[in-house]
């Protein structure tokens, strides 16, 4: 099933941030979002997640607009923004819990997901006592806890280490061998093969003031 | 489990794990109904004429304590991002959200009420009418402050701005709240109060949910 979008634009605060974007993913491939700060790659990603509606164009998949079955589409999709959204107050296997099971997880893969993004032995440890990578990979073991075939991954290797990117690396190879589609926003090489690259820049219109030239 | 328990089930247990949260309410409830009496003086049979009024207020003035952290937590740490991309709708998340209030903010408050009313020397004919009302009472708060909260998420001082939002929609619940517990003191039937009482809870179990998830969009756009 194909996940595409028409003749997308986007308007933050009365700011034109792109306009005129057409994209599609496939099952099986990786669209890369690239463009400098303020390009518009999470904006983009949000449009497609659905949390903000584009100014214009639209967003479907083989069998019908988002806009149709907003539900429906998001049963489809995991997002993992800039934000975490990690309780301090849970410990890691709950808060990764919550989330699985809501979007259909199972305990079985809930377990492999920690094991494969390297929490294995840190369940019962407190959200808050988590470093930055370790809330990041936390995050990213969403993706691995249940199933959707869509992935949108905002600068998804942020203060990761090596290894780190490297298991995030093969987590989105595996889900394209399973016929899964990743976006991912990043401006960092993630080495991984066979991408088609979307670069932002080419439709910012020079992220112009839309009421630029009205008198 | 359906995605509405789940939700629950997890507000239930943040709740749980900073139950300082609610027991402050509580506390704000139970020590600012005890100040009445300082104020206005020991005399028995006004703080009985009182107790109806005090009991609503100071438990109104306490639940508006609570829904500044309804939803500013989450929001600000992305989990309403995700709530809002999970399976359920977002009128299904503010049912939750509301009735994971009424557990942990509103039962306490109306198991606390009764104690407030003996320090006042309630007639004993009044609190029938005083659990009933507040049964019927503390959901609607919950339910309207949610909107109240949802509305305001996101901007400054949003504390002081839901107060200004909520006050005014509760007012009903509090005029037939005490009418109620004044007229079963006074051996007056207190049925039409309670059907009323009734009808707004029914009226906010329906309408509530829509502002909410509409106001919730707003906030995530």
């Amino acid at each position: 099933m194909r996940f595409f979008g028409e003749n997308l634009s986007c308007v933050r605060g009365e700011r034109l941030v792109f306009s005129g974007l057409d994209f599609a993913v496939e099952p099986g491939t990786a669209l890369v979002l690239t463009g400098s700060n303020g390009s518009g790659k999470t904006s983009l990603l949000r449009v497609m997640a659905g949390l903000t509606r584009p100014t214009e164009g639209q967003l479907a998949w083989d069998d019908g607009p988002i806009s149709d079955d907003p539900e429906n589409h998001h049963r489809r999709l995991h997002f993992v923004g800039h934000l975490d959204a990690l309780k301090p107050v849970l410990s890691v296997h709950e808060n990764l819990d919550i989330w699985a099971r809501l979007q259909g997880g199972i305990e079985k893969k809930i377990a492999s997901a920690l094991k494969k993004l390297m929490l294995e032995g840190f369940e019962n440890i407190p959200g808050r006592y988590l470093s930055a990578g370790q809330r990041r990979r936390l995050s990213l073991a969403r993706l691995a806890a249940s199933d959707a075939p869509l992935w949108l991954l905002d600068e998804p290797t942020i203060a990761l280490d090596a290894p780190s990117v490297a298991a995030v690396r093969s987590l989105i190879a595996e889900h394209r061998t399973n016929g899964g589609m990743a976006v991912i926003a990043t401006n960092v090489d993630l080495g991984i093969a066979d991408t088609t690259t979307l670069n932002l820049l080419d439709f910012t219109a020079s992220n112009e003031d839309i009421w630029e030239g009205v008198t | 489990m359906s995605a509405l328990t789940l939700i629950l089930h997890r507000e239930i247990r943040l709740a749980l794990r900073q139950i300082s949260d609610s027991a402050i309410i509580v506390l704000f409830f139970v020590l600012a109904a005890v100040l009445f009496p300082f104020g206005v003086g020991p005399e028995p049979n006004m703080l009985a004429r009182m107790a109806p009024g005090v009991v609503w207020v100071t438990a109104l003035l306490a639940a508006m304590l609570s829904f500044e952290r309804l939803f500013t937590p989450d929001y600000e740490d992305g989990s309403l991002e995700q709530l809002a991309l999970g399976p359920a709708p977002l009128e299904m998340v503010a049912i939750a959200k509301a009735a994971a209030h009424w557990l942990t903010t509103g039962l306490p408050l109306m198991i606390a009420a009764p104690l407030i009313a003996v320090l006042y020397r309630l007639p004993d004919a009044g609190y029938g009418a005083l659990i009933t009302t507040m049964a019927l009472g503390t959901p609607t708060i919950s339910l309207i402050g949610t909107v109240g909260a949802a509305l305001t998420l996101g901007s400054r001082r949003g504390g002081v701005l839901l107060s200004l939002l909520v006050i005014p929609l509760i007012i009903p619940v509090l005029i037939f709240g005490t009418a109620a517990i004044d007229a079963a003191i006074s051996g007056f039937a207190v049925g039409q109060h309670l059907m009323l009482m009734g009808g707004f809870l029914l009226g906010a179990l329906v309408l509530t949910p829509l502002a909410t998830a509409a106001a919730l969009r707003q906030a995530l756009e």
